[in-house]
């Protein structure tokens, strides 16, 4: 059977079990969404090619499937780099698909046209400029197959317009010839023999989990582990959720504005099992004095991540979800006694716990406590996205996370604008879960225009911005370490006014700046069910994020809120 | 610049690296539009630097060879492997100890010969075995395919004529054959 090429993408994207895209059509990639017409595939039309991108990221991140965009050449491809780049760094898989000029006019500088695959070499985990229409199945298959085996990524295809409109024999590929590609699953058994041996050992062990658990669908085999060895879990920006909050041996978030337990119990570990992490600066601070006393078991299906930061005593090459029960599997059924650890850490717990001073009446509203009471208000599968500075790590201190999956943030990257794109693809993916984007006011004028999006497509999320009038996280850094120089950092909260920017695409505008009003319009907000609702909360302008560990320096010298200081 | 920690793996964990040499790595890839380019751009965006490269299809024309040697003073050597091994084009890397390794390079080199000196670059070219390709009547053009120390020599002599153009390639290596060990007989003194 004869057909185009655009036909055997679109069939192809259908052999691939994708029933949701996000796009934006142009010039090049007009031959594609013809066919789209016929095809069950939802497409879900952006603003912006960005917004095309990081809702296929938020997509991936909430169902576990890869996240597909397609987009037209040039300015869209362009556009979708960031997107494709914070999805390089967070190991999510997505495909993008991008319309290229047709191949006589490739290298001509003609309309619109971009050395997409050149641009995005350094971002993607592999990316593909089809010349034949023969080609389509093929690549999209490898395109599938690598960006959601091995360590997860994003994966660009390069489609110009002759080979979409030219045609082809249709086929399925059957199986694939990829000779340098070949993850690694199992790991080394002697390895895991040594890792067992040396968790049964240790007197102050700690699992430092991290996304790779999430990526890996890890969850249960993790809980398995703590289960049967009874070890404290610290859970990375990237890992939320992936061990409950609730559970006594969940220590939080370590790193920079960690939790000062999570923080202290690397420090103070003899062995620290890391379970799908990589070491990131953010966690270690300076890295001599990284868990200095520790021993490291290092688990991780990228190779290049062993040693890369950190050398480990006990390497091991290998998927989360093979590794762990096989470590598990291999534990004595009498582990070493840790009773003294845990009663230490949990002394940690009670003594400095994340913390915040409660506003006093009349007084302006703490962003902690709008986290909290979204939190405590959220129905059991919510899922949370947020952007990147001070709303995110309060949405990470401060919001109880219990599913893996339930978290979607730009943590490697750092991408401004994510939350609320991240967070249309997550409810696009999952339609029966409450998502919240929980949001600062300068990230939310980044990519806002993503509302019509959620407008027009009838995808009902729900925007808490924490609206400090300033670039909030830039403020604090200012303020600690620029002697309270603050430049370029008042954004102001009432320019623009978010309730009638809200209305204006077709949302719901709150404005909350009472204590009293937050439980309340939470609670509106998580009954209105047909449209995207925003809330504009006026919080504290001079809170800051504790505790913090100052840019480069030793974890040990973690920076406690003030009010904790006092007697420590 | 990336800090570095002292906890990095050991450079050339393969072996014990020997100071101011190179490390040669042999990477064998799929011979397609685009490969060189994802090799170099991965050197470049990792902070490695490529101290010389040659490229040619093997016999296999699916697949082609790059000759890739690195300073190992300034990078991490398993660290590049490492990341050279995610690229999907890559099947293969061997690394070549520059101890147990046969390394060339090839030179063409247009030098100043007008008709006394001629004799003595004549001499040069067969002591070093190689080859006058061309000929004006002031000027010679040679060519010579020699390891890359002999090489420097040679580039050195020719100095001396006068250089109007040199042009070198990157490297090639190969591992040296297994040689049979030679057992000392007995009874014989030597």
């Amino acid at each position: 059977m004869k057909i185009t090429g655009a036909q055997a993408l679109i069939k192809s994207l259908e052999m691939e079990g994708v029933e949701t895209v996000f796009g934006l059509p142009g010039g090049a990639i007009l031959p594609v969404y013809d066919p789209l017409l016929e095809s069950p595939i939802r497409h879900i039309l952006v603003r912006h090619e960005q917004g095309a991108g990081h809702a296929a990221e938020g997509f991936a991140q909430a169902t576990g499937r890869p996240g597909v965009a397609i987009v037209t050449s040039g300015p869209a491809a362009t556009n979708i780099v960031t997107a494709v780049a914070d999805a390089y760094v967070d190991s999510i898989p997505i495909v993008v698909i991008t319309g290229q000029v047709a191949t006589t006019s490739i290298g001509t500088d003609a309309f619109q046209e971009t050395d997409t695959t050149g641009i995005t070499m350094s971002v993607t985990k592999h990316n593909w400029l089809v010349t034949k229409a023969s080609d389509i199945p093929r690549v999209i298959a490898e395109a599938f197959h690598v960006a959601t085996t091995g360590r997860p990524g994003p994966v660009v295809v390069d489609l110009p317009k002759d080979v979409a409109n030219d045609t082809m024999e249709w086929y399925w590929p059957r199986r694939l010839d990829l000779p340098g590609y070949q993850p690694t699953v199992k790991g080394h058994a002697k390895m895991i023999e040594q890792a067992a041996a040396m968790i049964a050992g240790a007197a102050r062990p700690v699992i430092y989990a991290g996304g790779g658990l999430i990526r890996g669908q890890a969850s249960e085999e993790l809980r398995a582990l703590v289960a049967r060895s009874g070890i404290p879990v610290v859970t990375t920006l990237m890992a939320r959720g992936v061990f409950p909050d609730s559970d006594p041996l969940c220590l939080g978030m370590p790193g920079m504005h960690g939790n000062f337990t999570a923080v202290t119990a690397l420090q103070q570990a003899d062995l620290v099992i890391a379970l799908g992490a990589r070491f990131d600066d953010r966690v270690t601070g300076k890295v001599d004095a990284f868990a200095a006393k520790a021993r490291i078991i290092h688990v991780d299906i990228d190779p290049a991540e062993l040693g890369k930061v950190r050398r480990p005593d006990v390497p091991i090459v290998g998927d989360v979800k093979w590794v762990i029960p096989e470590i598990t599997r291999h534990l004595p059924a009498k582990g070493a006694d840790l009773s003294a650890w845990i009663a230490q850490l949990q002394a940690w717990q009670q003594q400095y716990p994340y913390a915040y001073e409660p506003s006093l009446p009349g007084a302006a509203i703490k962003p902690q406590y709008v986290v909290e009471r979204i939190s405590a208000l959220a129905p059991a599968d919510t899922v949370v996205a947020s952007g990147v500075g001070q709303h995110q790590m309060w949405a990470s201190q401060y919001f109880q996370f219990e599913l893996p999956n339930s978290w979607i943030n730009s943590g490697g990257l750092g991408t401004m604008g994510f939350a609320v794109p991240a967070a249309i693809g997550a409810k696009a993916g999952r339609p029966q879960s409450t998502v919240w984007a929980i949001d600062g006011d300068g990230c939310f004028q980044m990519t806002a225009q993503e509302l019509v999006t959620a407008t027009a497509e009838r995808i009902p999320i729900k925007i808490a911005i924490l609206n400090n009038g300033y670039l909030g996280m830039v403020r604090q850094w200012q303020e600690m370490f620029y002697e309270e120089r603050y430049s370029e950092v008042f954004l102001s909260p009432d320019l623009p006014d978010y309730v009638k920017w809200a209305e204006a695409m077709g949302a719901v505008g709150f404005r909350v700046d009472q204590v009293s009003d937050v439980d309340p319009v939470i609670e509106k907000a998580n009954q209105i069910n047909d449209r995207p609702v925003v809330i504009d909360f006026r919080v504290d302008t001079f809170e800051k994020v504790f505790p913090m560990v100052p840019a480069g320096a030793a974890n040990d010298d973690i920076v406690l809120p003030p009010h904790q200081q006092r007697g420590r | 610049m990336v800090e570095r920690s002292s906890n990095l793996v050991p450079i050339g964990s393969i072996r014990t690296p020997v100071e101011g040499r190179h490390h040669i790595l042999s990477v064998l890839v799929e011979n397609r539009a685009g490969v060189l380019a994802r090799v170099a751009l991965l050197f470049s965006r990792r902070g490695f630097n490529i101290y010389s490269l040659a490229v040619a299809p093997t016999d296999d024309e699916r697949f082609s060879r790059l000759t890739i040697v690195v300073d190992v003073e300034t990078v991490p050597l398993e660290q590049i492997t490492k990341q050279l091994h995610k690229l999907i084009n890559v099947i293969k890397i061997t690394e070549i100890d520059p101890a147990d390794a046969l390394e060339y390079e090839c030179m063409l080199a247009t030098i100043n010969a007008e008709a006394g000196a001629r004799a003595k670059v004549m001499e040069l070219v067969e002591i070093f075995h190689g080859e006058i390709i061309d000929v004006s009547m002031d000027r010679l053009t040679v060519v010579f395919a020699l390891s890359p120390e002999k090489l420097d020599d040679v580039e050195a002599f020719l100095a001396e004529f006068g250089l109007i153009e040199l042009q070198r390639t990157g490297r090639i290596a190969l591992s040296k054959l297994p040689k049979p060990t030679r057992r000392p007989r007995k009874g014989r003194v030597s």
